[in-house]
């Protein structure tokens, strides 16, 4: 992958689409060049789970971890998107919340909260949203099965 | 059988066939199969097709069903219409058990019969492990006709009356599996046979 | 686990964990955001908001519960309202009834069988919801240069055709919210006719499976130009029986204007899209500002608002689908011939014919069908404008067979978030009206 540098961070390419490459310690501020920059508006917030994947390609510079969060930012202003991957441990599996920079993030978070476990510090609400409150575990995570139950078709009837 | 054609002239005298006497019973059938008010529980993609089956083009009006009520109080039938999540079962309950008797569930979709496509930990596999049902709805969505045969089945159980005291001897559902029909497709369609 | 998850975890369980709590137990941070203040206030004011409703003497706010069953027809959506006598306070909208996991489901199916998955999301507008899940996994196969002319005009007509339907469904949806209950009719009525041609078409009146990595599944059949255009014919003129009905009309110029107002600024910061967005005044249209398929060969206006309100929402998907008409006309002239499907022999399978003929056609046939294609390794994410505003793909592949993480920017999900915006200091019976102006559809929110 070739890469360039943005704001102190590593950008890479992804199939014509502009990837940012974000530590966590710098992910806020990093946010706040790029809304500066006229990526006003936050398209998508989510997370990856590589457990099962850890050997997936990255630029040098980065160390991979479990977790990865993606941001997909829009600017209107010069029609282009940015995409941020930021890496995050399994041990402290949580980051910033990005609600104060863009306040649509917030269901966003709390989705990848209900979905992977991650926790956003600052989060005004961070409580599940898709699963029922007293859900235990986060099903979009690996080594959460996906809950089939074994179905034995009968002879059909036609 | 005498025709009565002035009243004034003959009188009251073959009166009698202008009446018509039957079973209370068999009055009562009659009636709730062919007013029977159906409970809003339209959940997802089966929704858009159960409305499409209540507007003009399939018109369950001439059912005596295009009044949806939304209170369960009011309702006979509770069409099932989409995939019950896990957090959606609980309301599912409550509202089944707010219908006053006598009351009946149609399973609509294959999600509601099921699981459908997602045997997955988010979906209740089959709305049956919650409700009684009475008839299931084979389909991805089923097609209004489907619908239609599904809740015109259900009214000639009622009409039948077999599925009231099946209900009362074993708290079950009908349990009766119809098959799909295409859209678009004229084949009559026999009632009265499972 | 680490203990700072463990406590948070734990902590979030209680029962009416995700329910409206009363001020006296929230942070100010926290109010403001049921509140609906997106744009940061200051301190001063934020203490101001929380000290005028905290007095304990007066009882006044009342919270009561909407749904997740009620007849409004937009699906299993809970709102809890705090409402002061009927002007609404603060709103909570719940979601999650129709949580059915297909983003997990996603990452078992191959990349074939995603399209049956990523359809039943947004079940209005099925074809939309293929479309871009067709379309990632092409950037992701290298293959989204090589696609045919004719498969990519079938994709923008079928795209187009749906938007209609959506925008059908939501006039009618919207009459019967607010009462017009004939529109409820009336738009249904339209619908059928556009669910008959998708029907001669897909073979499905809904949840189509028909736009697949490739092309698309089949050929259009004979005879569908003089079908579009008998539905085109048609519909012109009904649409203008419902501006006389509704659009001119005093009532309903009095119910929806000024209702469930949302600026510029909000919408933005909250990422909400399409016909919201555009109501405010900002013309941001996917089709124009960052066109995908052939959308840059075809002449289109972007309809856009002025005030942000309800009325704007109802007048531009009523202008939508006109111009929807406007494109597929184009598209009817434009129409090229040729593969319908690219021939790539991995992603494509053959012809059904060709299988009891050739070893090596029955072969591909049974790998594809079984095993599915193996996609390279990589990540993208593509985007498309949807009736209800930009929907989203994004796949994680790790080189097999099937996504390593599917997800799907929802427009509904990011759009619900606004409700409280344009709620607040409403009136409670336009709740219903501002919820029908933003078109949910609860399949795409919970996913």
């Amino acid at each position: 992958m070739t890469t360039d540098v943005l704001h102190d961070c590593v950008l890479g390419q992804s199939h014509g689409q502009q990837v940012l490459f974000v530590p966590k310690d710098r992910y806020i501020a990093t946010l706040r060049k790029l809304i500066d920059d006229s990526y006003t508006m936050c398209v998508d917030l989510t997370a990856v789970d590589f457990l099962t994947h850890p050997g997936r390609t990255l630029p040098e510079a980065i160390a991979p971890e479990r977790f990865e969060i993606v941001v997909n930012l829009l600017s209107m202003r010069d029609r282009t998107r940015m995409r941020l991957r930021t890496q995050v441990g399994e041990a402290d599996a949580s980051i910033d919340s990005a609600f104060d920079l863009y306040p649509g993030t917030e269901a966003m978070e709390r989705e990848v909260f209900d979905m992977f476990g991650i926790t956003f510090n600052g989060h005004p609400d961070l409580t599940r949203i898709l699963m029922p409150e007293d859900w235990d575990g986060h099903p979009l995570r690996k080594d959460y099965s996906q809950g089939r139950i074994p179905v034995q078709f009968k002879g059909s009837a036609s | 059988m005498g025709v009565v054609r002035n009243v004034m002239d003959d009188g009251l005298g073959g009166l009698e066939h202008n009446f018509l006497t039957g079973r209370i019973e068999d009055v009562v059938k009659w009636s709730r199969s062919r007013s029977s008010w159906g409970a809003t529980f339209g959940l997802a993609c089966c929704a858009i097709e159960m409305m499409a089956t209540g507007t003009a083009h399939y018109d369950l009006a001439r059912f005596g069903m295009e009044v949806f009520r939304a209170s369960p109080r009011q309702a006979d039938i509770m069409i099932v219409a989409g995939r019950v999540s896990q957090k959606m079962a609980p309301v599912l309950r409550q509202v089944y058990d707010q219908m006053m008797e006598p009351k009946w569930v149609i399973s609509m979709g294959v999600c509601a019969s099921s699981g459908g496509m997602f045997n997955n930990y988010a979906i209740v596999q089959g709305v049956d492990q919650i409700v009684p049902v009475d008839v299931y709805a084979p389909g991805c969505p089923p097609t209004p006709e489907t619908l239609i045969h599904a809740i015109e089945t259900l009214h000639q159980l009622i009409e039948d009356g077999e599925i009231m005291s099946r209900r009362k001897a074993t708290g079950a559902g009908a349990n009766v599996h119809i098959q799909e029909i295409a859209a678009g497709t004229f084949t009559p369609v026999v009632l009265g046979k499972r | 686990m680490s203990d700072l998850l463990s406590t948070v975890v734990s902590a979030g369980t209680f029962e009416g964990n995700q329910e409206l709590r009363s001020r006296s137990e929230l942070t100010a941070k926290e109010v403001m955001r049921e509140v609906g203040a997106v744009l940061r206030m200051s301190e001063a004011d934020v203490a101001l908001l929380a000290e005028v409703e905290a007095d304990p003497g007066e009882d006044q706010t009342m919270i009561i519960n909407m749904g997740p069953q009620h007849p409004s027809t937009h699906g299993v959506l809970r709102l809890m309202l705090e409402l002061k006598g009927e002007t609404v306070l603060r709103c909570k909208p719940i979601i999650g009834y129709l949580h059915t996991g297909m983003e997990k489901t996603g990452e078992s199916l191959t990349f074939m069988q995603g399209g049956t998955n990523v359809t039943r999301m947004d079940y209005a507008s099925p074809l939309n919801n293929e479309l871009v899940f067709s379309m990632a996994t092409e950037k992701l196969l290298g293959i989204d240069g090589d696609i045919p002319e004719r498969a990519v005009w079938m994709r923008m007509l079928l795209s187009e055709m749906n938007r209609m339907s959506s925008h059908l469904l939501f006039m009618a949806s919207n009459g019967m919210d607010i009462g017009a209950v004939s529109m409820m009719l009336y738009g249904w009525r339209e619908r059928e006719e556009v669910l008959r041609f998708f029907q001669k078409v897909t073979g499905l009146r809904m949840n189509h499976n028909f736009i697949r990595p490739g092309g698309v599944a089949a050929d259009l059949p004979a005879g569908w130009r003089d079908d579009v255009l008998e539905i085109l014919e048609m519909l012109g003129p009904r649409l203008e029986e419902y501006d006389t009905l509704m659009t001119g009309q005093p009532i309903w110029r009095e119910r929806l204007q000024g209702v469930g107002v949302i600026t510029r600024d909000e919408a933005i910061a909250l990422g909400a899209t399409g016909p919201i967005l555009r109501s405010t005044g900002l013309a941001w249209d996917l089709r124009r500002d960052m066109p995908y398929l052939h959308y840059n060969k075809v002449e289109f206006d972007v309809i856009v608002g002025s005030y942000g309100d309800a009325f704007d929402r109802y007048a531009i998907r009523l202008a939508e689908i006109r111009e929807s008409m406007r494109i597929v006309r184009q598209i009817l002239d434009k129409m090229p011939g040729g593969d319908y499907r690219i021939q790539n022999k991995k992603v494509t399978p053959p012809p059904r014919a060709r299988i009891d003929e050739s070893m090596e056609a029955l072969i591909h046939h049974f790998k594809i069908f079984t095993e599915g294609f193996k996609v390279p390794e990589g990540e993208v994410y593509v985007a498309i404008e949807s009736p209800r505003g930009e929907i989203g793909c994004y796949i994680a592949s790790d080189g097999s067979a099937t996504p390593y993480r599917m997800h799907v920017r929802a427009p509904s999900f990011v759009n619900v978030q606004a409700l409280p915006h344009m709620m607040r200091g409403g009136l409670v019976a336009d709740a219903v009206a501002v919820i029908s102006s933003v078109d949910p559809v609860l399949g795409e929110v919970d996913r």
